[in-house]
Formats: structure tokens, sequence, C-alpha cells
């Protein structure tokens, strides 16, 4: 009962043979060995798996492959380009905004989406934008501090300060 | 050191690149998935793998029975209990191993799991520990030949007659019965191995979530040498990990099955299991039933504690304490305060549970010790009418009383915990809060602040009284610097996440003057790194890190014999500065490090080894002490229950820093696993023993949005006898959290007499709490 | 966890759904965001041997206003909801609920028909459709019926849509002047299914006389449920502080709530009385703004 779908990963077309009920996630980690998206749960809690569909952030353990067919999916590994780091993927490491770095590629792109609709956001806005993701390490504080010191990248502002606040 | 360096290896996770076990892939990998009993103790009276055999792409299913006929159906635990690995007759918790299902892919393993029939006869499990040992509980270790109860050991320190009678006389004497309760450390990468055995080598590779690879090694040798996977013969490769915590420390019974079938196969094969596998098999952390009291007088003056402890460790004990403490570093709970009476036991049972005790980012059962000394001691300042940090300013441990000997046996190595309240205090603004708490229960409004001032036990451990299965707890380091300058340094620990790759750099920059971008740091294959014990209990700063700094000082007594002879000058004519060695009054004639490593390869003295390298196993002469002053505020809705975090200020004191972005990093990530047991998680059961949340839809751990802004900040207390004067870091913040915010919780909730509450706290609970007291 | 095998269409239009349901009955299952049905679909709750993912039929993703109505399509998600200027200015019932339903990227593919087509009493938007005494459009071969929502559910995952049909729009009634409304769940933890929650809209006249009252309740009753006798005491009245606190107290009342880790039937109730009465309140302040 397999099916054929073309999907594109960042930017990059590929047709496939898949069953219907393939997972997105097991797709991408699995057939075309992009293993930066992870798998962190079987409730489609963590956000480990999160990609962007369509420029949308989504859980792509809770998405079919077949229902990628003809779109377009972006995943951790296509973020920096040729002329650099992702002004997240900086502010993750400037900020110190992982540990493990599990749960990061998801982190990271679902950060991207928020920070589409929302070139300037608050704390709190920045802590109930990333509430589908999970981080069993960091404790956030550093998460928030990166997504911060990305929009003022890419707001062209000057970048806070990374030095720890450790009075 | 001091210097926030940017991770080195972040380069590779922010792009995807982190390689982890299930991102493994090789040539004609199986699949194993785990057929898993839905009862809590249960007779298997038939396993029927007949439909699952006929599904495309699954190839074997295998029960005890087989493993039975290599002798590998059973393992030790690191208590020198026993464990199955699978049951040949009797399953003794839900969710427990029953068979593996092998296919060619993840999927058809999937379908072949649902597709196993199993037959069963269930039984009345023992799920209470109190009840465990009632006359008529059922025996559930009948395996152990002559075993008669559910009774697993006894375990006492202290004076035993000296605390009756100092209760018995005491003028206020506090009890309150606390569950610090059963949960996990839910690493967001669930655990996982790729077992890989070459049958014309005989050789096997193993690729699994371990927080320590040797152990494994040793450990796999010990079960499967009969078979002929001996030590030499088998390699643990532990790649990077997403988090481990101390849940990827014990062996689990799916990475045996794997190595089994793969040996037996002859291909690779994957394991990893679900989050909800996860959850509800893995080794929990915690459940202990603590009876706590303190005794002391009117004015304030603490006199003495006694804890009684009921430990539930589920169907065996396979916690992961060092052989010689049962109960691990319980014996610290007498906490940072100076007093000489206390009297501490333990029992622990066997119940229908999954078994662990894991030192869940804990010091092996420090966390709750804490939460008994700093909950007890708030339920005394409440008793007497003191202020809380009033009280603990009286009762602390003078700094000018360190080293410290604590009536359990322990001596602290240094501590200055009056000035870590003091700073908390100062940067929460606690006098003020104080006034606002006054008004706001004049207008009946709840507000609480919390405070907890804990003393840890870290760095295990000094081989003279530390090891696991008999293996000493020292750790490892081996520097070897190439002819150009630049170094490579292996280690026997194993970083989840900690940043070793940076820190460890640093201390050997620090100590030798090569920069650490030039110094690569590896971990995590016994083929290549030196034996140690791993990562856990935040023992890789006082063990590998002080085992890096003095492989680094024996490099640079050769760099300073290699100067000499390069400057034609004695030894003891040079001086050192890092990175290079001078001439005593004559700094223009001096040799970096980088010439003087050349030399060594292409121009050492005649009689000298020739290269640059350097192995040290570092047996820590003590343990290490750190501490902290905590301080929570948090506002609770009376209609509701609901609780708001307000603030929470955290001061730590873990020595000299080495990193301070990765130390103050490693404290929020602790304090939100805090505030995870204290709020949120708990692994529930019924009385039939069914987990009542075993998926993360319902174990709640927090999301950004319950987890609060962390404030945090230090003290510097230097450990007198680590070579660089650090202590570790990493679970403080786990162990310290919860009774801040407990304490916290019941001060705000104090007006309507509510003295205690078991963590975590709910608003379903705090709600019940004051219905009860008809508050609302 | 991984779905039993299924086969799979993406119809291009609502006949061809039709068709495809007259084929497969029972069998099939209609596929919108997936976000119930996939998650029960990998712990082998639900195995449906055939998908019809409706997610290629265009003309179902509207959010407009239209002869007196909100209309909903069904394909609209959680997010166009929370990125629709109508809805962020004129509907604030609607930012309440999405705000604590799940997360982002879970809104982004959950609809809102699916949500109600789910028929589970702990999604978010039954009670508020019931505030808002929503109609729900359902489509056929045969053609077009409504049915207002207070007879849509009935029971545990059973609805009044059949097999052969498909949840094609939701109205809502465009609100009067002196119009307000607000909805808010108790959760363990963002993103968790509610501990308790209640949706009100409420419509005062000029004189703050109450002349509609709309009360759903979330989580507390085996199908969602409308507060009847809550609104009943409101509608008529000026809306003092004792009608409030029998509106809260009638709701607890009328309310089945189950026992399980969230809370204690006990406690469940006395969370309806406050969410209802706050929720009233603050209903109320919007009406009057
Ligand atoms: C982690 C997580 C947390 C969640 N938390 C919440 C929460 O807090 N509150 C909440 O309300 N929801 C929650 N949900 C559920 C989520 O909102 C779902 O998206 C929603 O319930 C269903 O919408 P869907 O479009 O995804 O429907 P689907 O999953 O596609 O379908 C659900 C059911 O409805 C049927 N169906 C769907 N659309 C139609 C249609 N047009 N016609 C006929 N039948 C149809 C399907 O056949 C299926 O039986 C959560 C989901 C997840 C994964
Ligand atoms: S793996 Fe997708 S949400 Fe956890
Ligand atoms: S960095 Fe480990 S889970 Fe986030």
């Amino acid at each position: 009962m397999k099916k054929q779908i073309t999907i594109s990963v960042n930017g990059e077309k590929h047709t496939l043979e898949v069953e219907p009920r393939e997972l997105l996630v097991h797709v991408i980690r699995e057939k075309l060995r992009l293993t930066g998206t992870h798998i962190g749960c079987d409730t489609t809690s963590c956000g480990a798996c999160t990609v962007l569909l369509n420029g949308k952030s989504i859980k792509s353990c809770t998405v079919l492959a077949i229902q990628a067919d003809g779109k377009e999916v972006s995943t951790v590994e296509g973020l920096a380009t040729a002329e650099g780091l992702h002004p997240l993927q900086e502010g993750f490491k400037e900020n110190h905004g992982l540990h493990c770095g599990f749960c990061t590629p998801g982190m990271l792109m679902r950060a991207v989406e928020l920070l589409e609709h929302n070139d300037n956001p608050t704390e709190e806005e920045i802590r109930w934008g990333i509430a589908g993701n999970l981080c069993r390490c960091t404790g956030y504080n550093n998460i928030v501090k990166a997504i911060q010191y990305a929009s003022a990248k890419m707001r062209g502002e000057e970048t806070p300060s990374t030095e720890p606040e450790f009075v | 050191m001091g210097h926030s360096l940017k991770r080195k290896e972040d380069a590779r996770f922010i792009q995807g690149k982190g390689h982890y076990v299930d991102d493994i892939q090789l040539p004609g990998m199986l699949h194993m998935d785990i057929v898993r009993s839905p009862y809590a103790y249960a007779k298997i009276k038939s396993i029927n793998a007949e439909e699952a055999l006929k599904i495309p792409g699954v190839i074997a299913v295998v029960t005890g029975k087989d493993l039975e006929k290599y002798n590998l159906h059973w393992m030790p635990t690191l208590m020198s209990d026993t464990q199955m690995v699978l049951p040949t007759d009797t399953v003794m918790y839900q969710a427990q191993e029953v068979a593996a299902v092998i296919a060619t892919d993840r999927y058809a393993a999937r379908d072949g799991k649902e597709a196993v029939m199993v037959e069963y006869e269930p039984m009345k499990p023992v799920i209470d520990p109190y009840k465990s040992l009632d006359p008529d509980a059922p025996v559930l270790r009948t395996d152990k030949e002559g075993k008669k109860d559910n009774h697993i050991w006894h375990w006492e320190v202290g004076d035993k007659e000296a605390t009756e009678k100092l209760f018995n006389e005491a003028e206020v004497v506090v009890k309150e019965q606390m569950h610090i309760p059963r949960i996990h450390v839910s690493s967001i990468e669930t655990c996982g191995c790729v077992a890989d055995y070459d049958k014309i080598n005989n050789h096997l590779t193993m690729y699994m979530t371990t927080q320590a690879p040797h152990a494994i090694r040793t450990v796999i040798a010990l079960v499967a040498g009969h078979v002929g996977l001996t030590e030499e013969k088998v390699r643990v490769v532990s790649p990077d990990i997403g988090g481990g915590f101390g849940g990827k420390v014990p062996v689990y019974p799916g990475y045996v099955i794997a190595i089994a079938v793969s040996f037996l196969v002859g291909k690779p094969v994957k394991w990893v299991e679900d989050r909800s596998e996860n959850l509800q098999a893995d080794s929990f952390a915690r459940d202990y039933h603590i009876t706590a009291e303190m005794a002391g007088t009117k004015d304030g003056k603490i006199l003495g504690t006694r804890f009684k402890i009921l430990a539930d460790h589920g169907y065996t004990d396979a916690a992961a304490n060092p052989s010689k403490f049962p109960t691990g570093m319980f014996s610290i709970g007498t906490g940072s305060y100076d007093y000489q009476t206390t009297f501490m036991e333990a029992d622990a049972v066997y119940t229908n549970k999954p078994p662990g005790g894991v030192a869940y980012r804990c010091s092996f059962r420090v966390t709750e010790a804490v939460h008994a000394i700093e909950r007890i001691t708030d339920r005394f300042a409440l008793e007497i009418g003191k202020d809380p940090a009033q009280l603990r300013m009286e009762n602390f441990i003078k700094k000018e009383d360190f080293p410290w000997k604590s009536p359990t046996g322990w001596e602290y190595d240094s501590g200055d915990y009056h000035a870590g309240l003091k700073k908390a205090m100062e940067v929460v603004g606690y006098d003020e809060l104080r006034k606002e708490q006054a008004e706001k229960r004049k207008r009946g409004e709840l507000m609480g602040i919390g405070i907890s001032t804990f003393t840890e036990i870290v760095g295990a451990g000094p081989s003279k009284d530390f090891d696991i299965l008999g293996i000493k707890m020292f750790d490892s380091a081996e520097i070897r610097v190439h002819p150009t300058g630049k170094a490579i340094a292996r280690f026997g620990t194993k970083s989840q996440g900690q940043g070793h790759e940076t820190t460890y750099a640093q201390i050997i920059a620090e100590e030798l003057g090569i920069p650490a971008e030039h110094i690569q740091v590896e971990e995590g294959d016994t083929d290549t790194a030196p034996y140690g014990l791993g990562t856990y209990a935040s023992r890789s700063t006082p063990t590998a890190g002080a085992a890096a700094a003095v492989a680094a000082r024996k490099l640079r007594d050769k760099a300073r014999k290699i100067a000499a002879y390069l400057l034609e000058v004695s030894e003891d004519d040079l001086e050192w500065e890092p990175g290079k060695f001078f001439v005593k009054g004559a700094p223009e004639k001096s040799k970096t490090i980088q010439e003087i490593v050349f030399a060594a390869y292409t121009n050492h003295p005649q009689g000298m080894e020739a290269g640059f390298e350097a192995t040290h196993y570092y047996d820590p002469p003590n343990l290490t002490f750190p501490s902290g002053a905590y301080i929570c505020v948090v506002d609770v809705d009376k209609d509701t229950g609901e609780i708001k975090v307000r603030r929470f200020v955290a001061i730590d004191d873990c020595g000299n820093i080495i990193n301070p972005m990765i130390v103050q990093g490693q404290v929020h990530g602790g304090l939100t696993q805090g505030i995870a047991p204290a709020m949120y998680e708990e692994l529930v059961y019924d009385e039939d023993g069914n987990i009542l949340n075993g998926t993360f839809m319902d174990y709640l751990v927090p999301t950004a949005v319950e987890s609060p802004s962390w404030e945090t900040g230090h003290t510097v207390t230097p450990s007198p006898h680590h070579p660089i004067g650090a202590k570790g870091v990493g679970e403080s913040p786990t162990v310290g959290a919860p009774p801040a915010i407990a304490n916290a919780i019941v001060d705000a909730l104090a007006p309507y007499g509510i003295t205690h509450l078991d963590i975590p706290i709910t608003p379903y609970k705090v709600w019940k709490a004051l219905r009860e007291k008809g508050a609302n | 966890m991984i779905p039993a095998t299924f086969d799979y269409a993406a119809p291009a239009s609502l006949e061809e759904a039709f068709s495809l349901l007259e084929q497969h009955g029972d069998e099939a299952k209609i596929l919108a965001g997936g976000h119930s049905l996939i998650p029960m679909m990998k712990l082998r709750f639900a195995s449906p041997e055939f998908l019809i993912d409706i997610n290629n039929i265009p003309g179902l993703a509207h959010i407009k206003e239209e002869d007196g109505y909100l209309k909903i399509g069904a394909l609209a998600r959680e997010a166009d909801l929370e990125h629709s200027e109508l809805i962020r200015s004129k509907y604030p019932i609607f930012m309440d609920a999405t705000k604590l339903i799940a997360d982002p990227q879970v809104r982004n593919m959950g609809t809102v028909g699916g949500n109600i087509a789910h028929g589970d009493a702990a999604n978010d938007h039954p009670a508020v459709m019931m505030a808002l005494r929503a109609e729900v459009v359902i489509s056929s071969a045969e053609g077009q019926r409504t049915v207002p929502i207070d007879e849509f559910f009935y029971g545990f995952y059973m609805t009044a849509v059949q097999p052969n049909e498909i949840l094609t729009e939701i109205r809502i009634p465009v609100p009067g002047a002196g119009t307000g409304n607000a909805y808010h769940k108790m959760e363990r933890k963002v993103g968790d299914y509610a501990t308790a929650g209640v949706a009100v809209q409420l419509t005062l006249d000029g004189d703050g006389v109450c002349t509609y009252a709309g009360i759903g309740l979330t989580n507390v009753n085996p199908v969602p449920l409308r507060a009847a006798r809550s609104e009943e005491v409101l509608v008529g009245h000026k809306l003092d502080e004792e009608r409030i606190e029998l509106a809260g107290q009638y709701a607890s009342e009328d309310c089945n709530p189950s026992t399980d880790l969230r809370g204690d039937e006990e406690y469940k109730r006395a969370m309806v009385k406050v969410l209802t009465k706050r929720m009233i309140n603050k209903a109320i302040e919007r009406a009057k703004s």
C-alpha cells in the first residue's frame, strides 16, 4: 500500500515511497538521514521533533509523511546559510541556551516561527511561545535570553549582553 | 578560570549534528520492541508468538525461557540484588519486560509487539510499602532462597540512646511525616542502544545511553563473560547523551536483551524505548517515607534530630548507591546546623513497582535528606514563632569551625553559611517581603516566603569508603599534547550536557597555558578513554576535573625540566606564568609551552622519556561540601489553590568556579528540576499497581511557563583539599529548591494552622488542606 | 509509537470525499488537523482502516462574518483564530481559549472543526460554542443540515456527525451591542486538558439588565455541558453579586465531574463555581467596555 510522495526538505526535492502510516519524523530521520530532528515522547508533548511545514512549526511525530506531500519542510539542518549561523543558533550558543542539545533543534525551529509572528516578543510571550517544547536541562532562562538576543539581532539592533547575571 | 568561555560542543548541537544513539544506523541493523506486562504481579501462563511471527519483517520473539538457556535471564543490580532480564514465570510490576520482538524495521517490530499473545494469571500485588511488612503480605521474592518477608535491609547511624534521651527531655519537639515522592528523571532523550556483535572477531560494540561506560563494560563482562564476552572483547561507546541525571546509570533489561540477540544472530540490534516505557519501567528516583523530628529550646537552639525512613525500592533494589551506603549520603541530613545529637534509621522494602532508586541529579539520597532537615527546621521555627531566617542564622555552623565533624561522621571541608543566607536575603529583599506579607495577611491574602539553606555532599568519592560493585570511585584524565602544542584529553567521565568539553579544556588551559580552543576533550569510548566511574552525583569536577589538574601539573613538571634543558639553567631558576617558563630576573629568556612540547618530541634531554603525555587517576582525599541559600516567594489563590512562584533567589557556593556561565546554567536547570517534584511531578500508582500517569500527558514536566525566571548568584568558599578548590554544582539546585518552595507554600498557609504538605504541592492539595481548615 | 496500517486518500473536493465515505463506511475516518486522531492511532486506541484527509479540499478554511453569523470553516486552525484580526478585535473569548489549548505547534495543525467533531468533553471549544449558541453545519452527498450545538454532542466521542457526513462549518450568531464573553480553564500545566473550564457570554442592555446568557463547561461532565440553570438566573436581571453567586452555585451542582489525578469531584465542582463567577465578572467587564 505504499504511496509516492514528493517533499521538499530544506529546499531539496525528494521523491519517496512511503506507507501512509509513516510519521514525518521517521521519514526525515531515517529515510532522509537528517537526524537533527529528535523524538522525545509518544504523546505530542515534548516538541523535540518540531520542524516547519510550509513555514509553520509543527510536531513531526504527529504528522504523517504523506500529509507533507507537495509541501516544504524545513529542519534544523537547513537553518544556517552560507553566510553563517542563523541569529537564533548564534543566540543559543552565545547565551548558553543548551546543555545536552537534545531539545535544541526543536526549540530553534519553534523559535523561528515565533519571531516571524512577533519580532520583539516579551519574556512572557517567549515563554508561552515555547510552551510546546520541553527542556529538561536548561531551566529555560537562557533559552529566553537566546531568543531575545536573536530577535534584537534580526531587528538590526544591538544584542543584549551575554554575560551571565550571576551576582 | 572564572571565565565564561562559550561552549565548544554547541556548534554541532545547534546545527543538528549531535550524534545520539537513535541516530546510529548500521548496515543490516535489526530493531527491537518490547512486550510489557499490563499487570503489576502475575504468573505468565503462556506466551504465544505465532501471529507475531507471521508479520512480514518480524524475525524472532525472545522470551525469558530463551535467555534461560544461556543463563542470561537474570542480572545483578548495582546494589548486588538481582533483576530479571526477561521473566520465565512471574512479572513483578506493570510495564515489566515480558518478551522482545526482533524485526527488520521499527514498524514491523511494533506490529509484532501488538500481536504477541500473553496469558497471565494476575495476583494480588503489594503496592503500599507500609503494608509490605505485614505478616500476611505475600512474599514477593520467592526466587530468593529462604526469603520470608519483603524486607531488604536495615540501616542506621547516630546515637540512638542519646537521641531518645534528648527528645524525652527537650523543651520543644516537632515532628512531621513526609513523603518524598517517586519521580522520574525524564531526560528528553529516552534510553536506548545499538548492540553490534561481530561473530567473526568475537567482539561486541555497544553503543548506549550510559553515564558510566567503563562500569557498564565491566558489568557486561561479569554478566556475559561465561558466553565468551570477556572484557577485552567489549567496547562500550556512549555517544552524545540527551540528558542523564542519574537515569542512565543503571543497566536496563533492554540493553541486555539487545546484546543477547545481537550475539545470537550476529547482526546489530537497535533498541530505543518510547517515552511511556521510559517513565513506566526505567529506574525511578526518591520514594522515601520519612518521619522527621527536631528537638530544641524555646528560644530557638537546635539540639537534635531524628529521622526514620521507609524506602520503597520496587521489586528489586536497583538503586545506584556506593556499596557501603544503602541510603546513599542520607546521613548529610543533619544539615548546616551546629548540633551533635542525631539518630537516623532506614528500612527498605520490596513492592510490586518498578525497581530503581537512582541518584536523580543528586549525590545519592541527599535530596531526601535535605528536604527532611529543611522542612523540619521550618516547622521548628513555626512552632516557637521565630523567623526561619533568624533561626537558621543562629544555628549555622560557623565559618571558623570548618573543617567540621558532623555527628554522622562526615568532615565538612569548608563553608560560609551566614554569608550565603545574608546575600540571598539582600537580593530578595527579605525584610520588605516580610512586611508585605504581614500586610497581606491582614487582608486575608496568602503570600509565603520559604528558605532552604542546605549542605550538599558530592564528589564520591575517596576509595577507602566508596565503590560501586567493588570498583573504587576514583576518576581519570589522560592528556596527550601533540608536537605542535595542541592537545587531546580523555576522561573516564561522560558529559550529558554539563559542558565537559569546555570546562575540562579550561582546567587544562589554566594549568598548562595551552589555549582551551586547542584542547580537544573526548569521553565515552572505553577503547580510548582511561577507566573511570562516569558522571553522576556531581562527581565530575571533584574527581575527573581534579585528575585533569593533577595530570596537567605532572606535565608542567616535565615542561620545567625541558625548559631548564633548553635554556641551560637549573630548574630552580625558572618561574612559571601561564603559557611559559622564564628565567628568574631575566623574563626575556623564556620558552613557551608550545616550544617546550615541540622539544619533547624533537630535542628532549638525554635520558628523559620522549613525548608529552600524562595520565592521572584521582582518588579524592575527602568529599566536597557545596552549600546554598535559596529563598522562594509565592502567592496562593485561596479559592482555587493555585500557586504562583513570584520570586526565586538561589545563592550557591560551589567553591572556585571554572566557568560561571556553565555553573549558572547548571543552577538554572537544577532549579527547574527542583520545582518539578515540588509542584508537578510524581509517579502515581493505584492499589492494583497500575501507573496512573505514565506519559508526558500526565507526568507533568514543567515548561517555560511553569518554570519561573530564576535569580541566581554565588559566594565562593574554596574546597581546601581539591586541587583547584572547586566543589561541584550540578545538583545543588535540585536538592535545595524543593524545600524552599514547600516552605514558602506552607508559610503562605500557616495562618490556617497548616504545618506541612507533601510535595508535589498542587493547587488541588492546597485547596483540600484549606478546605479542611475551613478556609474556603 | 506507531499507528497500525491504514490506507489513505486526500480528495480535492467535498463530493469526492463523500463518495469515499460512502465506499468505506464505518472503517473510514476524516483527518482534519489530526491532533486528536493521530495521537490515538499512535497509541493504537484507534485503528481506522482508511483515512480521508480533507486538507486538500478548498473553501473550508474561512473565518468571516456573513449574514449575521461568524462563520468558521471546518479547516480553520486554532492558529488562524489567534492571528485573525476579526477574532482579535471582536471575539476575545476565542483568544482566551486558544491560548490555553495545547501549544503553538498543535494549534498550527488542530482545527476548530476537529476540536468539536472529536466529541470530547475535555476539549475546550465545545464549551465555548455552547456559550455562543453556535450551530454546526454538517454536509453529505444528500446535502446540508444545521444542528444547534446543544444537540450536537451525543456521548463520549459521539456526535451528530454520521459516518457519511462531514462537518463543514460552524456558525456563531454575531453578538449584539453590550455583549461580553470570556473563557478560562484551570490546567495543571500549560497545554493540559482542563481540570475545569468555563465559557461565558453575556449581553447587557442599557440598564445593565442581562438579556442573554450562555454558559458552557469543560471537562466536568461526560458530554460538554451547558449550564442552563445558571443562565436562567442571570437572564432578565441586573447582575449583582448574589445572582452571580447563584449562577456559580447552580453550575457546580449541575455538572457531573469524575475524580482523577486533576482532583476529586468536590474540588472540580468548587472550581466550576469559582470559574463561573470569575468568567461572568470578566464578561460583564468586557460587555461594558
Ligand atoms: C499535546 C496535545 C494537547 C492538546 N491539548 C488540548 C487542549 O488543551 N484543549 C483542547 O481543546 N484540545 C487539545 N488538544 C486537541 C487538539 O486541539 C486537536 O487538534 C483537536 O481536538 C482536534 O482537532 P483536529 O483538527 O486535530 O482533529 P482530528 O484529529 O483530525 O480529528 C478528530 C476527530 O474528529 C473527526 N473530524 C475532524 N474533522 C472533521 C470534520 N470536518 N468532519 C467530520 N469529522 C471530523 C475525525 O475523524 C476524528 O475522529 C490537544 C492535542 C494534543 C496533541
Ligand atoms: S516527539 Fe514529537 S512532540 Fe515529542
Ligand atoms: S538542553 Fe537538554 S533537554 Fe534541553
